[in-house]
């Protein structure tokens, strides 16, 4: 039995290994003097000082924060209220619905690009941010819904009754009863759509029209001409952004989970 | 009272039916219909009704895109599966603290962009790169192994991308499960692996279904992995439609072809759903 737990931890282990294996590269062929990643030649900052110096980068990074941001925000409401009615009413065009509120995660990424690249042009919108925020929302609303959805299915129904039978009306109910106990889903799906929205280059490179890039179309165009390792300077700042801003929150968890487990043990 | 609760609800989810229409279900018709159109010669549609557009997919060229893009994604979900079912099984099966820790070293490089981390395969995989230098350097082998823009290559990429996918649903659906029926079956004789084929893989199957899902569908439409890692020599039927939308400007061609991708996509879903019986074990619960 103790073998066998063991046998699993490498298991894990190096599989976590390999995943971690190509960022290790980028992190490291940052510093490197060269600009070939043939061999490390040595220890240079001057990456990061081009990094600093490139405007389209910079732009290209605001712009893919603030489409995220926005898409995220607008599929977190429609989403949210959408799981929760749903989960509520009984319509006959539930099913349906439900199956086409899901459909641009279900399909192959490239139709939904090549999709809108065609309805955005029938209905002459103008290809830039607007076109990007509404095909990120699409393919960000399933990820919220369904965590919400989920959620739902294991909240405790009488809470809701017991709030409205005491009086509460039925939107104070919905912020003080059912949002906080479904929040940390709508949180996580948030999340989720965040990192697909700032990942995202199929759909991106469709409907992000002539003049606006986002970040990960200007990496794809970088990658099909030539990187420069500015690229991989970029990829090691945010990298440290990501592991900073998650050591802040574990931490601040950890204080938290202190203060309640003196308040009540679980 | 009963009236008014009802509409009160439906402004609740007006604002999905209302976008999911518009810019769900408005732009696949538009879709299906253009795929039914003319391609004018000069820049733009024709809107006369033809099957043209299908005819030309029986084209070898594009019947080979078709079958490569199939095979590609079936060859990387079974990678996936193998892979990934035994890490969100032995990932659940952890204490408390490290399935946090996991969890976190999985989460991170996902939020960190997919194309630079294909980046660092490129560094990784060619010919005077690290993974041969040390190969060589150690001498396990002579000459440096051709692994990038290979079909391994792009196989490798795929995997990458898609494992989490894998990895989180079977996580959660081994994390659901109820113990006490596999200390049931061993309690009545079942060896480890008949406990685990009948008890714990049926339990876990609607997480390995929607894991497969999550990796089969998405690798149909990966073209970039394909393109950077697999240089020009596998061409996927996105690669195609991406062609025809730009160089090719052909749109009803481009039209039918993700007509004929999404409905291949959806029949795969609707078997895998029949074969697994994932509705009957959901009902059963």
């Amino acid at each position: 039995m103790r073998k066998k737990h063991k046998l699993s931890g490498i298991y894990l282990a190096v599989l976590l290994l390999v995943m971690y294996l190509p960022i290790v590269m980028v992190v490291i062929f940052s510093f490197n003097e060269s600009k070939l990643t043939a061999s490390f030649t040595g220890f240079s900052l001057k990456w990061y000082e081009t990094l600093w110096h490139d405007r389209d980068i910079k732009e290209a990074l605001f712009n893919s924060i603030l489409l995220g941001v926005i898409s995220c925000a607008i599929s977190a409401v429609i989403g949210t209220l959408g799981a929760v009615g749903m989960a509520r009413a009984d319509y006959k065009t539930k099913g349906m619905m439900e199956y086409l509120s899901t459909v641009p995660i279900m399909i192959p990424e490239i139709i939904l690009g090549m999709v809108f690249l065609a309805f955005f042009s029938l209905l002459n919108l103008p290809f830039g941010m607007t076109t990007l925020v509404i095909a990120h929302t699409t393919f960000c609303i399933p990820y919220i819904f369904m965590m919400v959805k989920a959620r739902l299915v294991g909240i405790d129904r009488s809470l809701e009754e017991a709030a409205r039978d005491l009086g509460a009306s039925q939107i104070r109910t919905f912020f003080d009863i059912t949002l906080p106990l479904i929040m940390p889903a709508v949180l996580s799906g948030s999340l989720l759509a965040f990192a697909m929205s700032f990942d995202d280059v199929v759909i991106s490179i469709f409907v992000n029209g002539p003049r606006l890039n986002t970040l990960p179309v200007k990496v794809y165009t970088q990658l099909k001409t030539g990187v420069t390792p500015e690229i991989n300077a970029l990829c090691t700042i945010i990298l440290a952004a990501i592991v900073l801003v998650l050591g802040i929150s574990s931490l601040v968890q950890k204080r938290q989970e202190r203060r309640r487990g003196e308040l009540s043990e679980r | 009272m009963e009236k008014k609760k009802r509409s009160g609800l439906f402004l609740t989810v007006a604002p999905l039916y209302i976008f999911t229409l518009v810019f769900v279900a408005g732009p696949l018709l538009y879709m299906i219909a253009l795929s039914f159109a003319t391609n004018s010669d000069g820049w733009g549609t024709l809107w006369k009704f033809t099957l043209e557009n299908y005819k030309k997919i029986a084209d070898p060229v594009y019947l080979k895109s078709f079958s490569q893009s199939f095979q590609l994604a079936f060859t990387s979900t079974i990678c996936i599966t193998l892979l990934g079912y035994p890490f969100g099984y032995f990932m659940a099966k952890q204490s408390a603290k490290w399935k946090k820790r996991i969890m976190l070293l999985i989460m991170v490089p996902f939020w960190t962009s997919s194309l630079i981390r294909m980046y660092g395969w490129i560094i990784l995989l060619q010919a005077k790169g690290v993974f041969n230098t040390l190969l060589v350097k150690l001498g396990i082998i002579e000459e440096p192994l051709k692994i990038l823009y290979s079909y391994p290559a792009v196989v490798i990429g795929m995997i990458y991308a898609l494992l989490p996918f894998m990895v989180l649903s079977v996580y959660s659906s081994v994390e659901k499960m109820d113990w006490s029926l596999v200390e049931a079956a061993r309690d009545l004789g079942a060896s480890r692996a008949k406990a685990f084929l009948t008890i714990t893989l049926k339990l876990t199957l609607p997480g390995l279904l929607t894991g497969v899902i999550l990796s089969f569908v998405p690798s149909m439409g990966l073209f970039f992995i394909a393109d950077i890692l697999g240089g020009n020599k596998i061409v996927l039927v996105g690669s195609v439609i991406q062609d025809q939308l730009t160089r090719g400007s052909n749109w009803p061609f481009a039209a039918a072809l993700a007509v004929v991708l999404m409905v291949l996509t959806s029949i795969m879903i609707y078997l895998y759903r029949k074969i697994t019986h994932v509705k009957d074990l959901e009902g059963f619960f």
